[in-house]
C-alpha cells in the first residue's frame, strides 16, 4: 500500500516536470493564485505572521537564503552561489549572490541577512522565525536582550557571510521558509514597510486590498535570467471552498486547493479529472495523549489506542481518501520514511488484551480536546468514539478553536487532544520535538521522554555521515511508534486544482500552496490577459 | 432639534461604553492569547516581554482605563499583528463595507417596499400571494446558500458576472453580494409593508378621506404612504444594524474586503485592539443611523415632534 503511494507520488511529479520540460515557457500573462486558509492576510509584514495563507504572496515577493526544490525534495542555496562548511560542521561561509536586487533597484549585502537575522531575534516582538534563527550562535543572547547582535554571523565582506552554528545541522532547513525573509536594512525598520513591503522576490508589490487581494508585477531586474515569466500575480483571498469551487470552473482562478468532499467531486468529474495535483505533505495528524493522566502514562494503554481504532476505514470513507496512513511520525515524504514499516492494525481484540494487562479491563473514560476542524477534527472524533466505545474507553468531546487548541496542547492543560503538526521536512528537526530536553510548549505536545530515544536523537545530531544519520533517524522513528505517545492517524495528502494552462506548478511537500512562481507560466490559452 | 440631537448624543455614551466593556471583558476570560497566535515556538521571557510592551500584563481594569483614556482622543489603538493603527485597518474597510450595505438597503427597499404596497392594494390577488411566498423565502433562505446559487447562476452559467472579488469596487462586482445580503431584508420589507399598508387601509382618517370624496390614489398617496413610510422607516433603520452583522458571511464568500473580515480574522488571532475597533464602528454606525432615522420621522409626519 505505501509502496504504491509512493508510486503515485513520484509518478505524479514525473509526469508533472516531463510536462514542464516539452514545453516552451511563455512570457506574460497573469497568474491568479488563490489563499485558502482564512479571510485576510495577516499582515504585509511576512515576519511578523506563521501563517500558511501569508506565505503564498510571500514567495512571490521575497526570498530567503535557501528556497524549498519540490524536485529533489530539499532546501538548495537561493541568495548564495556557495556555502562553505568549517569548524566541525558547525561554521558554513556563504558566497553570496551578487546580482540580487531589491525592488527599490538597491544590490542586496551580507549586511541585509545579518540586519534581517537580528531583527528576527528582537525579544520584544516575538517573531515566529525565531525558531530558526535561534539555531546560530548569540541569537538567543539577542533575544534575551543580552546582547545587540548575533554573535554567530560575521560579514567577511559584501559578499561573502561568516554563520556559526550552535548544532551541526542542514542550515537549508532553517532558513528556507518566508519567515526567514531577508529585508533590506534600509527600509526595513520604516513605518511605510507594512504598507509597501520591499524584497528581493520575483515579483514586487502592487496593491493589497485587505481581505480581498494582493496584486504583484514582474520584477525585471530578478536574478534568474528569464523568470519570472509571467507579468504580473494575483492572489485572492478565498476560504470559502464552495465559492473557490465555482471561481474555478468559470476559470476565475488559477488553482484552487481542494478538501475532501471536493476531492471525491472533481475525481468523478471527466472535466475536472485532470486538474488534481497531490502530494504528501510534511504533516501528522495525530491523536496526543497526555502522560501525566494515570491511563496514558502506561505505553500498553497507548498501543491499545491504535489498535482499537479502524484508522484505514475513517480515511477511506471520512477523510474520502485525502490522507495517507502514518505508520509512525515522519511522513512519506521525509527523507528518513522508512518504507519498511507497517501500521498498527486494527485489532480491538489485542486492544482489549492490552488494556487488561495495563490493568484496564473495564477500560476508563477520558477528555478529548478538539477543534471543528474537517480533516482531524470533530467529525474524526464522532467517528472515533464508538471504536473506542467497543474496547471500553469512553471519550467525552471537549469542542474548542483552532485557536484555543494551539493553547490547550502548548500548556499541557488536556487528557488527550487530535492535532496536525509538522512533521518535516527535516527528520531531525521533527524527531527532536520528542526529545526530553525539548519543552512541551516548543513542540513537545505529549511532554515525551525517554532517554533510548534522546541518545538516538543525540547521536544523529553528530553523524557526519548523512546515511548513517538517516539510520539513526529511522530507529528513533521506529522506537517512537513502539512507544505510541500517540494515535498515528494520518499523514496530509494535499489536492490542488490547476488550470490547464497554468504550468510549472511544484509538489511542494512543505505546503503545496507554496509555489516557486518564478517557474509558473501560462501558455496562450489563460483567460486572464 | 439641536437639544434633541445633543441629548442623543449624550445618550450614546454609556451604550458605546457598555460594548467596549463587554468586548474588553470576554477577551479577558476567552482562552488562547494574541502571543500563541504569533508563534507557537516563543520564547518564556519573550512571551513575557511582549505581553508587558503590549499592556496585557496588566489587571483588566488598568487596560480598560488606558484604552478608554485613548479612546477620547480618537485612538483605537495599534494593532497587536499588524502593527498598524487601527484607525487606519478601519478606514481602508469601511468603504466597501458601506457599499454593500447601502446597495443591499437600496434593492431591498426598491424590491420590498413596492411588493408589499402592491400586495396591501390587492389583498388575497395573485399578486398578494405571489409576494407572500418571495417575502416567506427571502427569510427563510440562508446567505451563504443564496450566494452560492447566484454565484452558480450568474456567473458559472449565464457568464454575466464575476463570481467573486472587489475588483475596481464597480457595479458587477457589487451586485450578487448586495443581493445575497439584500433578500432578506427585501422579504421582511415586504411583509411589513403590507401589513402596515392593510392596517393603515382601515384606519378611520383613511375611512374619513374617502366618505369626502377623496380619489383613492388621493387616499393612499397622502394618507396611507405617509403613515406607512414611518413604520417601513423604522423597519429600515433596524435591518441597517442587522445587515451589519450578515455582511461577515456575505463578505467572506465574496472576498469582499470589508469590516466583517476584518473583524472575523481579528478575533481568531486575539487581535483585541483591531476586535474592539471593529466593533465599536459597527456600533457607532447603528447608533448613528438610528439616530437618523428618528429625525426623518419628523420630516415624514409633521405630527411627531422633538422636544
Amino acid at each position: 500500500m505505501v509502496l504504491r503511494i509512493v508510486a503515485i507520488v513520484a509518478g505524479l511529479a514525473l509526469a508533472l516536470a516531463g510536462t514542464v520540460e516539452a514545453q516552451t515557457p511563455r512570457k506574460g500573462g497573469t497568474i491568479r493564485m488563490t489563499a485558502p486558509y482564512g479571510s485576510s492576510f495577516t499582515s504585509l509584514d511576512i515576519h511578523t505572521t506563521q501563517r500558511a495563507q501569508d506565505e503564498i504572496y510571500a514567495k512571490a515577493l521575497h526570498r530567503s537564503l535557501y528556497i524549498w526544490n519540490s524536485a529533489e525534495g530539499k532546501p538548495v542555496l537561493e541568495l548564495a552561489k556557495e556555502d562553505v562548511v568549517s569548524g566541525g560542521g558547525l561554521v558554513h561561509t556563504f558566497k553570496l549572490r551578487d546580482d540580487a536586487y531589491f525592488h527599490n533597484g538597491r544590490k542586496m549585502t551580507a549586511d541585509d541577512i545579518i540586519w534581517s537575522y537580528n531583527r528576527i531575534m528582537d525579544g520584544t516582538k516575538a517573531y515566529p522565525g525565531a525558531r530558526f534563527v535561534r539555531v546560530i550562535e548569540g541569537a538567543a543572547a539577542v533575544e534575551k536582550g543580552q546582547a545587540k547582535e548575533i554573535s554567530g554571523l560575521k560579514k567577511i565582506d559584501d559578499f561573502t557571510l561568516e554563520m556559526k552554528l550552535t548544532e551541526k545541522v542542514e542550515p537549508g532547513f532553517y532558513f528556507f521558509t518566508a519567515l526567514t525573509s531577508i529585508y533590506p536594512a534600509d527600509e526595513g525598520a520604516k513605518d511605510s514597510f507594512i504598507q509597501k513591503p520591499i524584497g528581493l522576490g520575483p515579483f514586487k508589490f502592487v496593491e493589497h486590498v485587505p481581505g480581498s487581494r494582493i496584486v504583484l508585477e514582474r520584477w525585471d531586474r530578478f536574478y534568474k535570467p528569464g523568470k519570472p515569466y509571467a507579468d504580473k500575480i494575483v492572489v485572492s483571498i478565498m476560504g470559502e471552498a464552495a465559492a473557490r469551487d465555482v471561481a474555478f470552473r468559470n476559470k476565475e482562478i488559477d488553482t484552487s486547493v481542494l478538501g475532501p468532499a471536493q476531492y471525491v467531486a472533481y475525481q468523478s468529474d471527466a472535466a475536472l479529472k485532470g486538474t488534481i495535483v497531490e502530494v504528501a505533505e510534511v504533516f501528522t495528524r495525530y491523536m496526543g495523549m497526555n502522560p501525566s493522566f494515570k491511563p496514558f502514562a502506561d505505553k500498553r494503554v497507548r498501543q491499545a489506542i491504535n489498535y482499537a481504532i479502524d484508522t484505514d476505514l475513517i480515511i477511506n470513507k471520512l477523510v474520502k481518501g485525502k490522507a495517507y496512513r502514518a505508520t509512525s511520525w515522519l511522513p512519506l515524504t521525509s527523507p528518513a520514511y522508512d518504507k519498511a514499516m507497517k501500521p498498527y492494525p486494527y485489532d480491538p481484540a489485542k486492544a482489549k488484551q492490552l488494556l487488561t494487562e495495563a490493568g484496564y479491563p473495564q477500560g476508563f473514560e477520558f477528555e478529548w480536546t478538539t477543534s471543528q476542524n474537517e480533516s482531524w477534527g470533530l467529525p474524526i472524533v464522532s467517528a472515533v468514539i464508538p471504536m473506542l466505545d467497543k474496547v471500553g474507553i469512553k471519550a467525552k468531546v471537549k469542542q474548542v478553536e483552532t485557536a484555543v487548541l494551539a493553547e490547550v496542547v502548548r500548556t499541557g492543560d488536556y487528557q488527550a487532544f487530535v492535532y496536525s503538526q509538522a512533521s518535516g521536512p527535516d527528520p531531525q528537526a521533527a524527531l527532536k520535538c520528542f526529545h526530553s530536553s525539548t519543552p512541551q510548549p516548543a513542540c513537545n505536545y505529549m511532554n515525551f521522554k525517554n532517554a533510548d530515544f534522546d541518545k538516538i536523537v543525540d547521536e544523529a545530531g553528530q553523524a557526519d555521515d548523512p546515511a548513517k544519520r538517516i539510520e539513526l533517524l529511522q530507529k528513533a522513528n521506529a522506537l517512537l511508534y513502539e512507544e505510541a505517545p500517540v494515535w498515528f492517524f494520518n499523514y496530509n495528502k494535499a489536492v490542488m486544482a490547476v488550470q490547464p494552462w497554468l504550468k510549472g506548478v511544484q509538489l511542494n511537500a512543505t505546503e503545496l500552496t507554496h509555489q516557486n512562481v518564478e517557474d509558473l507560466w501560462v501558455d496562450e490559452t489563460s483567460p486572464a490577459k | 432639534m439641536l437639544s434633541f440631537l445633543f441629548r442623543r448624543l449624550l445618550q450614546t455614551i454609556p451604550t458605546v461604553l457598555a460594548v467596549v466593556l463587554l468586548v474588553f471583558v470576554l477577551f479577558s476570560v476567552v482562552p488562547g492569547s494574541i502571543v500563541t497566535s504569533m508563534s507557537d515556538d516563543a520564547d518564556p521571557q519573550v512571551e513575557l516581554r511582549l505581553k508587558k510592551q503590549l499592556g496585557l500584563d496588566q489587571p483588566v481594569y488598568v487596560r480598560f482605563g488606558a484604552y478608554i483614556a485613548k479612546l477620547v482622543t480618537g485612538d483605537f489603538g495599534t494593532s497587536f499583528r499588524t502593527r498598524e493603527p487601527v484607525t487606519a485597518m478601519i478606514a481602508k474597510r469601511a468603504w466597501p463595507t458601506l457599499q454593500l450595505i447601502f446597495a443591499a438597503m437600496a434593492f431591498s427597499v426598491a424590491i420590498g417596499v413596492p411588493l408589499g404596497f402592491i400586495a396591501a392594494l390587492r389583498p388575497g390577488g395573485i399578486v398578494d400571494t405571489l409576494a407572500m411566498v418571495v417575502a416567506v423565502s427571502g427569510l427563510s433562505i440562508a446567505k451563504f446558500w443564496l450566494g452560492l446559487v447566484l454565484m452558480y447562476l450568474f456567473a458559472l452559467k449565464l457568464g454575466w458576472l464575476p463570481s467573486f472579488g472587489y475588483g475596481d469596487g464597480g457595479l458587477k462586482y457589487l451586485l450578487l453580494p448586495a443581493v445575497t445580503l439584500g433578500v432578506s431584508p427585501m422579504a421582511l420589507f415586504a411583509r411589513t409593508t403590507r401589513a402596515a399598508v392593510l392596517e393603515i387601509m382601515t384606519a378611520d382618517f383613511v375611512r374619513t378621506a374617502r366618505s369626502k370624496g377623496m380619489s383613492e390614489t388621493r387616499v393612499v398617496k397622502w394618507h396611507v404612504m405617509r403613515n406607512a413610510l414611518v413604520i417601513i422607516l423604522t423597519t429600515v433603520g433596524l435591518q441597517f444594524g442587522g445587515l451589519m452583522g450578515q455582511a461577515v458571511v456575505v463578505e467572506k464568500l465574496f472576498s469582499w474586503p470589508g469590516i466583517g473580515s476584518l473583524l472575523v480574522d481579528s478575533v481568531l488571532q486575539r487581535d483585541i485592539p483591531a476586535v474592539q475597533g471593529s466593533i465599536l464602528v459597527v456600533v457607532l454606525a447603528f447608533l448613528a443611523i438610528n439616530l437618523l432615522i428618528d429625525v426623518l420621522y419628523g420630516v415624514i409626519d409633521p405630527r411627531i415632534r422633538y422636544a
